[in-house]
């Protein structure tokens, strides 16, 4: 199969932008660079389908080489899903934003509190720690 | 057949309590004691020199070969007998044992009947998959009923415990289990055993299965699950101490001893680790104040010599170790019962404030008195036969010498089973003296309540038949032939009698009663009963590990989940950077023709596309980097149509401009900057990462053509398209048609992401325009108002000229979005440019009139039209099952109706026209959200939507002071 070269160094860009962008904690970045990356992953499919060619719309007429139809069909999904995903996104940025102020992704509260608890060396909070007390079927602890 | 009687019993239990009370029990009773029945029944066919062994097999999921696959032999006839009857007596028992209204009742008699049932269900397995299942079932029910009064937490930790340390044996099992099965190719029981292969992966698999059975036993180091399991009610612990759970593992080393007993890992492991634990087991015994908890450790001291007896492995030692099965089910059981009357009756079980007890329930005493010989070994009882038969087998068994153990070993093990029995009598008489006796210390006896007469009777039963069986030594010896024939002869023909004759057993007999008493008496005169505590050394390596997994997990989570996105997305990138990557480096797959460009036309394309990327990075504006994103977009757009590929193009377009608006909508409400950060350290990590992602990409890009050397799927796809798709459009064709699985599946998603897009603006319903509340908009507006935004909008957000405009061509751009549809099919076009293009459409009504223009533009709920589309879809994809065809599949009809002309129509266009509706419903959704919901917002007319942590009962000022805190 043909590579056609300067489509890599257009994906390599591009992805690298769009992860870059991925990294970022602001939900608008992280939009902008999942749109990037997923251009470039359209790329990608384009780049691995072969050689350029016309449309592959069937032409009993023209024998000149059709471009391969199958990736196509397969990105043409990916371009809707990936407005799905932006309206998504944008719509989690819009309730970020009315709830926070600003649109940052912030740590885990939860998380924050186990590591905490792991600087302070102590077990999880469902640790019962052994404090006597015989068994018995009736009554309660004190 | 029975067990399914158990199973429906212990589902009918709960109810039936409501009904009956605790009366429940004597009808529960029922379902034990037929079967007890059917098994007497059974005796001539499965016992005896000549016993045949019944089998019965239910095909459950015959393709793995599952199935439920039953069998009675001598043994498993024998520990039925046991679990049925002492079943039956026990849940009897529970009928006086229980207060009238106890609340949890319910629960206790459903668990306690399955448990019954899995432990018969664990003897009659066949299969040793099977057997694990109904290992593991018991288990889980003796978890729920140790754990019957959750209010204490010592009682939890004791359910815990059991289930925890059951469980490790269990699952250790189960893999020595799938060895053995793999090695005898069979995972019968009977086949496993007439196979009994040898070698070192078949004692792994011993040592593994031993394991199981040794904590399921309460062995040596696994014993301390066993004493704080009495946290569970008297019957409980009569039932299980005494046939059920803990004779689980004593049945597993019977049932698998004639096979394996010569295995280099069976005599040494069970015989010392069995005589350690009745040691172990008797010393605590004497040093306990509860009676409960004497009789506990007391079973942890019965418990290793039958592990002992049973592991032995010559045909001596199996007869004795049935016949100490039996006593000990019998004696453990009626023991447990006594201590429960006395609970219930004097309300204390500790033996030093029981006094004068037998005297107001002689019939008590007198139960506790025989079942407490036969425990020590006193004849005439069947615990003095059986133990008699213990001593000689272990005498045949050093005379004789067995591989594995050398002769002096297994006297030494004799040895330390007599000081065992040394140790029980002591602690017998322990028991005896501290509930019966009548204490000088304490003015007066007990106060006891009246015992019912039928409290007391299922101990007597069980007292009875220790008397009796001990006077059928002869026909027992019969009957469990059918056990111990399996057994190579020994030296001597062992038998059950109640009268040996004079020989060394009776020596060993007398020396440990003789010896118990003494040491009894020693330890009573010189008052140091209370023995100092001992250092629960297993105890606390358990503690000590269960804190440590729990130590580990919490630094395992707190160094590794940061919860910080970028730290999990840059996590996995580099994983992807370092293996796939590696990867990529090293395969050869780089093959292939290279060029520079296809056409000269790319080169621009492509130069702006990757500077619009980096300047991205580099911008700070919001909207600066949408627009470069779009350029991105755009250009993508252009690479797809020099590319050859019309309908990517169109649609990427389409795509790109509803992106453009959709962020417009929302940054409209954000900082126009973004917020500015000083992490320079991260920045250069960031785009470190970036660029060897870049890199990544485009190599994989590279390999994945140059691996392609196959011929291409889609050859086949233009003849196929026209042929059987009835379209010249090969994408829309694979779309609709070829590969309208993978559509189907891509337009829910989209219905999913409308959903969600929806959810977040609209967090209650609403999102169906006119049904919104706050919409009484037909009231004051006359219908036939052409532009509707004059009303609506304020006069400085309009523009008269776009509005008009907008409205002219609104109507030729929907008409053009269904052409799009229906050409599709044989050029450039589709569902789903055709639903972008008329999502467009309603966009631009919005964009020029508002969200009232928008809902006058589409009077209708989008998640209708979603709903629609997606049920126009599957309608599509299943009709052609209504003609005989399969899913998806699609037809042909060329119609030649008057005056329109010849109409050709496939089928697969219903399918594209439910695309078209779902996609139209998902813009729809994001223009009403995006758009029209967050128009609202900012005018404040959705008061209850909620802004604020208030919402989420959440102090924003404790949030914040908590995370400054943990900073």
């Amino acid at each position: 199969m043909t590579v056609n070269v300067l489509l890599l160094l257009v994906i390599a860009v591009t992805f690298g932008a769009g992860i870059t962008l991925l990294l970022e904690r602001s939900l608008t970045r992280i939009v902008v660079g999942t749109l990037l990356v997923g251009n470039a992953v359209n790329l990608v499919f384009l780049v691995a389908s072969g050689a350029a060619g016309r449309a592959p719309i069937v032409d009993p007429d023209d024998p000149s080489p059709m471009s391969d139809p199958l990736p196509q069909a397969l990105v043409l999904t990916a371009i809707v899903i990936t407005l799905g995903v932006a309206g998504f996104l944008l719509a989690m940025a819009y309730r970020s934003q009315q709830l926070q102020g600003d649109d940052e992704v912030q740590d885990d509260i939860e998380d924050t509190l186990i590591m905490a608890l792991a600087e302070r060396d102590e077990a999880s909070q469902s640790w019962e720690d052994d404090t006597g007390g015989e068994p018995d079927e009736e009554g309660a602890d004190r | 057949m029975l067990l399914l009687a158990h199973g429906v019993a212990a589902a009918a239990a709960p109810a039936l309590v409501r009904a009956l009370g605790r009366r429940v029990f004597l009808l529960l009773a029922v379902v034990p004691a037929v079967s007890f029945g059917w098994f007497v029944a059974q005796a001539p066919t499965v016992t005896g020199a000549h016993a045949r062994t019944l089998t019965e097999t239910v095909r459950w999921v015959p393709q793995i070969r599952l199935e439920l696959a039953l069998r009675l032999d001598t043994a498993s006839w024998v520990l039925a007998l046991l679990v049925t009857g002492v079943g039956a007596l026990v849940l009897l028992y529970c009928g006086w044992y229980f207060a009238p209204r106890d609340p949890a009742l319910w629960r206790f008699s459903g668990s306690f009947v399955a448990f019954a049932g899995s432990m018969l269900g664990l003897v009659l397995a066949r299969d040793l998959l099977l057997l694990y299942v109904f290992w593991e079932l018991t288990t889980v029910f003796s978890y729920i009923l140790i754990g019957h009064n959750p209010e204490r937490q010592a009682n939890r930790r004791a359910a815990m415990t059991a289930l925890l340390v059951t469980t490790l044996g269990g699952l250790a099992m189960l893999v020595g289990f799938v060895l053995l099965g793999d090695r005898a190719g069979s995972f019968r029981v009977d086949a496993v055993m007439a196979h009994s292969p040898a070698g070192t992966v078949t004692t792994v698999a011993i040592g593994l299965v031993l394991l199981g059975a040794l904590t399921k036993s309460a062995q040596v180091p696994f014993h301390f699950w066993l004493p704080g399991a009495m946290a569970a009610p008297t019957p409980v612990s009569a039932y299980l101490h005494a046939a059920a759970m803990v004779k689980a593992g004593v049945f597993l080393v019977m049932i698998l001893a004639p096979a394996f007993a010569a295995d280099p890992l069976w005599r040494p492991v069970l015989l010392v680790v069995g005589a350690a634990t009745m040691l172990l087991g008797g010393v605590r015994a004497l040093v306990q104040d509860d009676i409960k908890l004497l009789l506990a450790y007391g079973t942890v001291s019965q418990l290793g010599f039958l592990i002992a007896v049973a592991g032995l492995g010559t045909r001596a030692g199996a007869l004795a170790a049935v016949a100490m099965v039996v006593a000990h089910a019998l004696f453990k059981a009626a023991l447990f019962m006594v201590v429960g009357i006395i609970d219930h009756s004097a309300h204390t079980r500790d033996l030093r404030r029981l006094s004068g007890l037998p005297r107001r329930m002689p019939v008590t005493f007198a139960v506790a008195v025989l079942s407490a010989a036969s425990m020590a070994g006193i004849p005439p009882l069947l615990g003095f036969v059986a133990k008699e038969s213990v001593y000689q087998a272990f005498l045949d068994a050093a005379h004789d010498g067995t591989p594995g153990m050398p002769s002096l070993a297994t006297t030494l093990v004799l040895a330390a089973l007599v000081v065992g029995s040394v140790l029980t009598v002591a602690y017998t008489a322990r028991f005896l003296w501290g509930a019966f006796s009548t204490k000088p210390d304490l003015d007066e006896p007990t106060p006891v309540d009246r015992v019912p007469f039928g409290f007391a009777t299922p101990p007597v039963v069980l007292t009875a038949a220790t008397v009796v069986l001990a006077f059928c030594a002869g026909p027992m010896t019969k009957v469990f032939a059918g056990y111990d024939h399996l057994f190579p002869a020994g030296g001597h023909a062992a038998y059950l009698a109640l009268w040996h004759g004079l020989g060394t057993p009776l020596v060993l007999s007398v020396v440990a009663v003789l010896g118990g008493v003494a040491l009894f008496v020693v330890l009573w005169r010189r008052d140091t009963l209370r023995a100092p505590r001992w250092v629960p050394t297993a105890e606390r390596v358990y503690e000590a590990t269960l804190r440590g997994t729990d130590r580990l997990a919490v630094e395992l989570t707190g160094r590794t989940q940061r919860g910080s996105l970028p730290f999990y997305l840059a996590s996995i990138l580099v994983v992807v950077l370092l293996i796939p990557g590696t990867m990529l480096a090293l395969n050869r797959t780089w093959g292939g023709h290279y060029t520079w460009f296809d056409s000269a036309a790319q080169v621009p394309v492509g130069l702006v596309m990757a500077a619009a990327a980096v300047l991205t990075v580099r911008s700070r504006r919001r909207l600066t980097a949408v627009l470069l994103s779009g350029v991105s977009g755009y250009c993508t757009a252009m690479l797809f149509v020099l590319h050859g590929a019309p309908d990517l193009a169109l649609t990427q377009v389409l795509v790109e401009t509803v992106t453009l608006v959709l962020f417009v909508l929302v940054l409209r409400r954000m900082a126009p900057y973004f917020s500015e950060r000083p992490l320079s350290r991260g920045r250069w990590l960031r785009r470190g990462i970036g660029v060897l992602a870049g890199i990544f990409a485009a190599g994989f890009a590279a390999a994945a053509t140059g691996a392609r050397t196959g011929r291409p799927v889609s050859d086949l796809f233009p003849q196929a398209a026209v042929e059987y798709g009835g379209g010249r459009n090969i994408v829309n064709v694979t779309l609709v048609d070829i590969r309208a699985w993978d559509t189907m599946g891509e337009i829910s998603v989209l219905v999913v992401a409308a959903t969600g897009v929806a959810s977040l603006i609209f967090l209650i319903t609403g999102r169906g325009g006119e049904q919104n509340p706050a919409e009484p908009l037909q009231h004051h507006e006359p219908v036939s108002a052409w532009l509707r935004a004059g009303r609506t909008q304020r006069r400085e957000d309009r523009s008269i000229v776009f509005e008009i405009v907008t409205r002219l061509t609104f109507h030729t751009i929907v008409v053009f979005s269904v052409w799009l549809l229906f050409a599709g099919h044989n050029g450039p076009g589709g569902g789903f440019a055709g639903g972008l293009m008329c999502g467009l459409a309603l966009g631009v009504r919005y964009l020029a009139g508002g969200r009232r223009e928008l809902d006058e533009a589409a009077p209708v709920d989008a998640g209708r039209v979603l709903g629609l589309g997606l049920a126009i879809a599957t309608i599509a994809a299943l009709a052609p099952l209504a003609f005989g065809g399969q899913v998806l599949q699609s037809a042909i009809v060329d119609l030649h109706p008057p005056l329109i002309g010849d109409l050709h129509v496939v089928t697969s266009l219903f399918f594209d026209i439910g695309v078209y509706l779902v996609v139209v419903g998902l813009m729809l959704d994001i223009f009403r959200s995006l758009g029209g919901g967050i128009d609202a917002d900012a005018e404040g007319e959705s008061p209850d939507l909620p802004g604020s942590y208030a919402d989420l009962d959440l102090d924003p000022d404790d949030v914040a002071s908590v995370t400054q805190a943990l900073r």
